[in-house]
């Protein structure tokens, strides 16, 4: 004799006929997914992992298995340090001043104004995500021109008076490289805050007015509290990103001058392939995975994630 | 406390005029309720009260002053929204605290007026939980604490009690009746609900597409409605409205007839089900459909005039379906309507056929 609970289970299981059905319907649903994953996440870590262990290098021959790439990172390398201290500017930076914060600016005030008008500004500040990232780069080029037929030039010394035409790319390679990227990554953040904040009720923003609030008081203490999550999403994995991604900068300055402004990923970018140190290349890349991952749990302890991911215990209307 | 009126008010929302031209007074320390069917306007004269809209035209005045350009904020009204509107990221103790932030209260008296507050509505002992963590009720009555807290001059309640369950209606209405009472405040009701409004108020404005239908006390609009949709929309269950023709003093509905004093021409007659009695007079019909209602009984009978509401008391049914009965009713409890204006005609009354 069954009990209830037991016939529950089978009700919402389905019957014994649909076993080799579901095995099927995890292989046709699943499978794609999990060849790619294997294909491109797991196999590229496991021979990363190989290579590092490895003296491999521009002969592409392997003659021996040794740590020697890994005592090069934690002791040899001199310049590591350096490119790490750049990497937290660089990372802290594009954070702090845009993804986060202009991207919130962004947000409030685009959804404070009329729908057309706003919609048309997040637009314009979508396009550069949408463009190649060489073509961008380029107008970044012609912008920062050191001849006086660079854009900011013009403008400095025909509007300004300026003497001389800067060299931005030699004087101030760092902000640069923080504002273009920046610029894009801004839109990432409006995008969500925008979300968030059209998701608020609006009766909530009645009542702080009638309680007696102005408008600053109704962003500190309606919008803000409302975009705690959307924050700490973005913050996260827009460190992520900003860790491994290098492509602008690579575009824009080679990171240079020198190593001025060769963030980590670009190092080893630059390692492995510009010097063919294939096997310390390996080893770096496996570190960065380290530090993403550690970064990503600081992260989530700060944010205490945990905490906002779970369900509200009432429906809140 | 403000004695509030709108002087001609209109509101446009772009093309759409929402209400064409309001006049209304309320007087200092009243506690009026808005009601009316959805889209009557009567929440949009809330929000035009609380500063949440500003009207296209016409004046509204607190206390002798146009405040249409006055910003809500500095209005000082407290207003509990339908959905109560608390914020969620705070506790209980720093939403009913959140008005006098803004009011540079010293933080000592701030905390004992939000103490006074939730003692007041009864939620002292919920001060440190959330929002989420509350009951409709509770929720309600923090709403209640936060919009008293700062001492508004006036208090807007939009269908405070719709999201709440019936008993829990029951209660909140003797309770916001008796907080009334108790401070005085010139108090603003919307709601849909008859009962809210005639259970509530002091007075009933009942309002119809922007417009006014009718301003009294809840027996004028119960006893003398002044119109065919004030008729309909007071009194439950519904008000039975047949149309006829009157002429030599008998007026004629579908197959039946009364003698009728002071009106002719084309009529509506009202009777409402709880005037009607099933007995040894009146006119006929047959009983159609029995609805208890525990203290009542609901009859639906099929007479010569088409179906008739009959609401009788007891608490069993002493006739059964199919039954033919007689149904009678006394001379002054019945409304007669000009059909063509749909306005009541002051003493013109139908009696009982013989």
């Amino acid at each position: 004799m069954t009990t209830i609970a037991d016939e529950l289970t089978i009700e919402r299981r389905g019957h014994a006929g649909s076993v080799a059905r579901r095995r099927t319907n995890f292989v046709i649903f699943l499978g794609p997914a999990i060849i790619l994953t294997v294909l491109f996440f797991v196999v590229p870590v496991v021979i990363d992992v190989a290579v590092s262990f490895t003296d491999l290098s521009r002969s592409l021959r392997i003659s021996e298995f040794t740590t020697e790439q890994y005592e090069k990172v934690f002791r040899t390398d001199r310049r590591l340090s350096q490119v790490i201290g750049l990497t937290f500017i660089y990372v802290f930076g594009t954070l702090a001043i845009f993804n986060v914060t202009f991207g919130l600016i962004l947000a409030v005030a685009t959804t404070a104004i009329r729908n057309a008008s706003g919609s048309f500004f997040r637009g314009v500040w979508l396009l550069p995500r949408m463009s190649p990232s060489v073509l961008y780069i380029l107008l970044w080029l012609w912008a920062v021109s050191p001849t006086e037929a660079g854009l900011i030039n013009q403008v400095l010394m025909q509007a300004f008076g300026l003497d001389a035409p800067l060299d931005l790319l030699t004087s101030a390679p760092i902000a640069l490289i923080i504002i273009s990227n920046g610029f894009i990554g801004a839109s990432m953040g409006m995008i969500i805050f925008t979300a968030a904040i059209r998701s608020i009720p609006e009766h909530l923003y009645h009542a702080a007015a009638v309680d007696g609030a102005g408008t600053f008081a109704k962003i500190r203490f309606i919008t803000l509290p409302a975009l705690r999550w959307p924050i700490s999403f973005v913050t996260i994995y827009q460190t992520l990103s900003l860790l491994v991604s290098f492509e602008y900068i690579l575009l824009l300055t080679k990171g240079g001058p020198f190593y001025d402004t060769t963030v980590y990923a670009l190092y080893v970018y630059r390692r492995a392939f510009e010097s063919g140190q294939y096997g310390y290349g390996a080893a770096l890349a496996l570190f960065l995975i380290v530090i993403g991952v550690v970064v990503a749990l600081l992260g989530w302890r700060f944010f205490d994630m945990e905490r906002l991911l779970q369900r509200p215990r009432i429906e809140v209307h | 406390m403000a004695k509030i009126e709108f002087r001609n008010v209109v509101k446009r929302f772009g093309a759409v005029e929402v209400i064409p031209d309001l006049n209304l007074v309320i007087e200092d320390g009243e506690f009026v309720a808005l009601l009316g069917p959805s889209g009557c306007g009567k929440s949009t004269s809330l929000f035009m009260l609380a500063g949440i809209y500003v009207p296209s035209g016409g004046e509204l005045l607190f206390d002798g002053h146009v405040v249409n350009e006055v910003e809500t904020r500095d209005r000082n009204v407290g207003v509990v929204f339908q959905s109560y509107a608390l914020y969620p990221h705070m506790s209980v103790r720093d939403n009913i605290l959140f008005p006098l932030r803004f009011k540079k209260t010293p933080r000592d008296e701030a905390l004992a007026r939000v103490t006074a507050a939730a003692d007041l509505v009864r939620v002292a002992e919920l001060l440190d939980r959330r929002p989420s963590e509350l009951s409709g009720g509770q929720q309600q009555r923090v709403a209640l604490a936060r919009a008293l807290v700062k001492e508004p001059q006036l208090l807007l309640l939009d269908e405070p009690l719709s999201n709440l369950d019936a008993s829990l209606r029951l209660s909140m209405r003797t309770e916001i009746k008796s907080l009334h009472a108790q401070l005085g405040v010139t108090t603003v009701l919307v709601t849909h609900d008859q009962i809210e409004a005639t259970t509530m108020a002091d007075r009933i404005i009942c309002m119809r597409a922007g417009r006014i239908e009718q301003v009294g006390t809840p027996d004028d609009l119960y006893l003398r409605p002044s119109s065919l949709f004030v008729a309909g929309f007071i009194g439950s269950p519904p008000i039975n409205l047949v149309a006829g023709e009157a002429e030599d003093g008998m007026v004629t509905v579908n197959g039946a007839r009364f003698p009728v004093e002071g009106a002719s021409g084309s009529l509506t007659v009202g009777l409402r089900p709880e005037h009607l009695r099933i007995g040894d007079t009146g006119f006929a019909g047959r009983i159609a459909q029995i609805e208890p209602m525990g203290r009542e009984i609901l009859y639906v009978v099929e007479t010569g005039m088409g179906a008739v509401r009959v609401l009788e008391q007891g608490s069993s049914a002493g006739h059964s379906t199919g039954e033919q009965v007689k149904i009678g009713f006394l001379s002054e409890n019945s409304l007669v309507f000009e059909t063509e204006r749909q306005k009541l005609i002051a003493g013109a009354h139908v009696r009982e056929p013989v």
